[in-house]
């Protein structure tokens, strides 16, 4: 296992200078430059000045200089300084994280608790009135998109129980019930894809083991058959399931940007978008660079997790 | 046992018949009402598209009548902020969402189509190059990418489309890679080599026809989420824009006015659902129907 670990944080290595390089280029593509942002909200900047903000962007150096100071800052930790509030982004963004953080475990627990069972019952009733029911279920909660779905249960809340999430966001830590009240419109849109998602994978994944010799062998020595789903298949078909949370992961943190834009709730996503709406690329450019980091990171934890589970993977 | 000999006699004796494609879809949608329930909405979908102007009642982009009209009466799905005809812009706006998916997934078919037929083919160092550069773009939650990159080139339909291409790219490199490094280890290949066969002639002639398959299948599913990305990019006002009747684009300015007027945002995004379902509906049978390992039941 230690073997194993230690490969797979050498790969992480190049990921994440890929990864950084990306964003940089992706941010050096921009029409004009951060400089002429800038300059477009304080008119009285002159050409001197002009030219020392272009300095203290790096935007005078060729690219591969401009790459290795900039990742040298975000090694040590700095992120930058958003153009419009002058906050360091590394405070913004532990600011802003609990929020999303929060959002995206609440979708994927919501997603489990009916998932999985539904999923399990699914593959045991196999071609049942259940299954046909929870295979359309799963189709159309793939083909709803999020946004439109927070939209109708805004809609839906409003007109017919008068009710309307606080538009001020709440701490968990400060006030629990509020907090949770704020976050159940979010958290259902949120997580009915990945309830699609984890149901299918559930699904085929135990019919795939109950179809396995030992399952046969398990019934034929007489043991009752609650047993036998609980212990020997489920157990079994769960760790597949494990692995495509990880890919969920960049839903999670694709679907925040709408959803969090929706609900008026300030966190990750929806600094990522204001600062695209306020062309204020700093706050882009290290939230973007931020939850790919986090997107790769989760990824490689659940790899860790299934390779632990599932002894064959560690050999590969 | 001698049901078997006659069965295989029978098999022997009665050549089966080739039957036409047209056919063969038709037979294997009659038994599969899934399968069928998507074609119809794909069809109906592409239909509306092609035939917008023929089809919608009213000018999508003129504002003739009062705003925020009820459905009913001259307007069947009501008029919108602008008094304009939902129902007219709902039939237009399959136009966007049509060339968006058509146009990005192209492009991502050609990009990622290409990377993988080039790693596949080569193998080697170029296989490890093309790997980790798709490794590096899947480390990006895609729906963030497609906003990043739209976001910085400037919001427009246009770049929604190049934004969505090159995002799904990775996984068309992916989907043509695999089977392209098994197609090229067989002997035929080798055959064809030694009869003087140059690479052009190895991937048009045996590589494309033989990984057709899995590359319908992903360009189906592709299709639906292109659909949906330029629809939330338009929703956060990032994609098509305004007075451009684009699904997305008109529930996100309808947002504003939904309690008076719920159909604004209603139909649209009926729309785009019951396009995404056609079309994962579609693609979920024709992955069982075309991909052998699920036809044996292992799905």
């Amino acid at each position: 296992m230690g073997k194993y670990v230690l490969r797979r944080l050498i790969l992480l290595v190049p990921t994440l200078l890929g990864i950084s390089a990306l964003v940089l280029i992706l941010m050096r593509l921009l029409p004009g430059d951060a400089v002429d942002v800038l300059i477009g909200t304080e008119a009285m900047i002159g050409p001197e000045q002009r030219r020392t903000l272009t300095r203290m962007f790096g935007l005078n150096d060729p690219i591969h200089i401009h790459y290795l100071r900039w990742l040298g800052e975000v090694v040590r930790g700095n992120l930058g300084v958003s153009l419009r509030t002058g906050e360091t982004m590394t405070k913004v963004i532990l600011q802003r994280l609990p929020i999303t953080a929060e959002l995206a475990l609440l979708s994927t627990l919501l997603a489990w608790i009916v998932a999985i069972p539904l999923g399990v019952l699914s593959a045991v009733r196999r071609n049942g009135g259940l299954d046909f029911t929870a295979h359309v279920l799963g189709l159309v909660g793939l083909s709803v998109p999020n946004f439109w779905l927070a939209t109708m249960l805004l809609l839906f809340t409003s007109l017919y129980t008068g009710w309307q999430p606080d538009l001020i966001w709440v701490s968990p830590f400060k006030n629990l019930p509020a907090n949770l009240q704020q976050m159940m419109l979010p958290v259902v849109s949120l997580s009915a894809v990945l309830m699609a998602v984890v149901m299918r994978m559930m699904r085929s994944s135990m019919l795939e083991v109950l179809s396995q010799d030992y399952i046969r062998t398990a019934r034929s020595k007489g043991l009752r058959e609650r047993l036998v789903l609980a212990r020997h298949a489920f157990k079994n078909a769960a760790i597949p399931v494990i692995t495509v949370q990880g890919i969920q992961v960049g839903y999670l943190l694709g679907g925040a940007v709408v959803i969090e834009q929706i609900f008026g709730m300030p966190g990750i996503g929806w600094m990522i978008l204001n600062g695209i709406y306020q062309r204020d690329y700093p706050v882009v450019q290290s939230g973007v660079l931020f939850v790919a980091v986090a997107f790769v990171l989760v990824n490689l934890l659940v790899d860790l997790v299934y390779a632990y589970l599932d002894p064959r993977i560690r050999y590969d | 046992m001698a049901t078997d000999t006659t069965q295989a006699l029978r098999d022997t004796r009665v050549p089966r018949r080739v039957r036409s494609g047209l056919a063969e879809v038709t037979r294997h949608l009659a038994r599969h009402p899934i399968g069928l329930t998507g074609m119809v909405l794909v069809l109906l979908f592409v239909v509306m598209a092609i035939g917008a102007p023929l089809l919608a009642p009213f000018d999508p982009l003129a504002q003739p009548s009062q705003r925020l009209l009820p459905a009913g009466g001259g307007h069947l799905l009501g008029t919108d902020e602008f008094g304009r005809d939902v129902l007219s812009r709902i039939i237009h706006g399959s136009r966007v969402s049509f060339q968006v998916g058509v146009i990005s997934v192209g492009i991502a078919l050609m990009i990622g189509g290409t990377l993988g037929l080039v790693s596949g083919y080569y193998m080697g160092l170029v296989d490890s190059l093309v790997g980790r550069l798709v490794d590096i773009m899947f480390a990006f939650p895609s729906v963030i990418l497609i906003i990043a990159i739209s976001g910085v080139l400037g919001p427009s339909m246009t770049t929604a489309m190049i934004a969505i291409g090159i995002v799904y790219s990775p996984i068309f490199a992916r989907v043509v890679r695999a089977p392209t490094l098994v197609i090229m280890q067989q002997q035929y290949i080798e055959g064809a080599r030694a009869f003087g066969a140059g690479g052009l002639r190895i991937v048009f002639r045996y590589v494309l026809p033989n990984i057709a398959a899995p590359v319908i299948v992903q360009t189906t599913l592709s299709f639906s989420t292109a659909i949906l990305s330029e629809a939330t990019l338009s929703f956060l006002g990032l994609g098509t824009q305004p007075p451009y009747p684009s699904w997305g684009t008109m529930l996100g300015s309808g947002r504003k006015f939904m309690e008076l007027a719920p159909w604004v945002v209603v139909y649209p995004g009926l729309a785009i659902a019951l396009a995404v379902l056609g079309l994962n509906l579609l693609g979920d049978d024709l992955r069982d129907a075309l991909d052998p390992r699920v036809r044996r039941g292992i799905t």
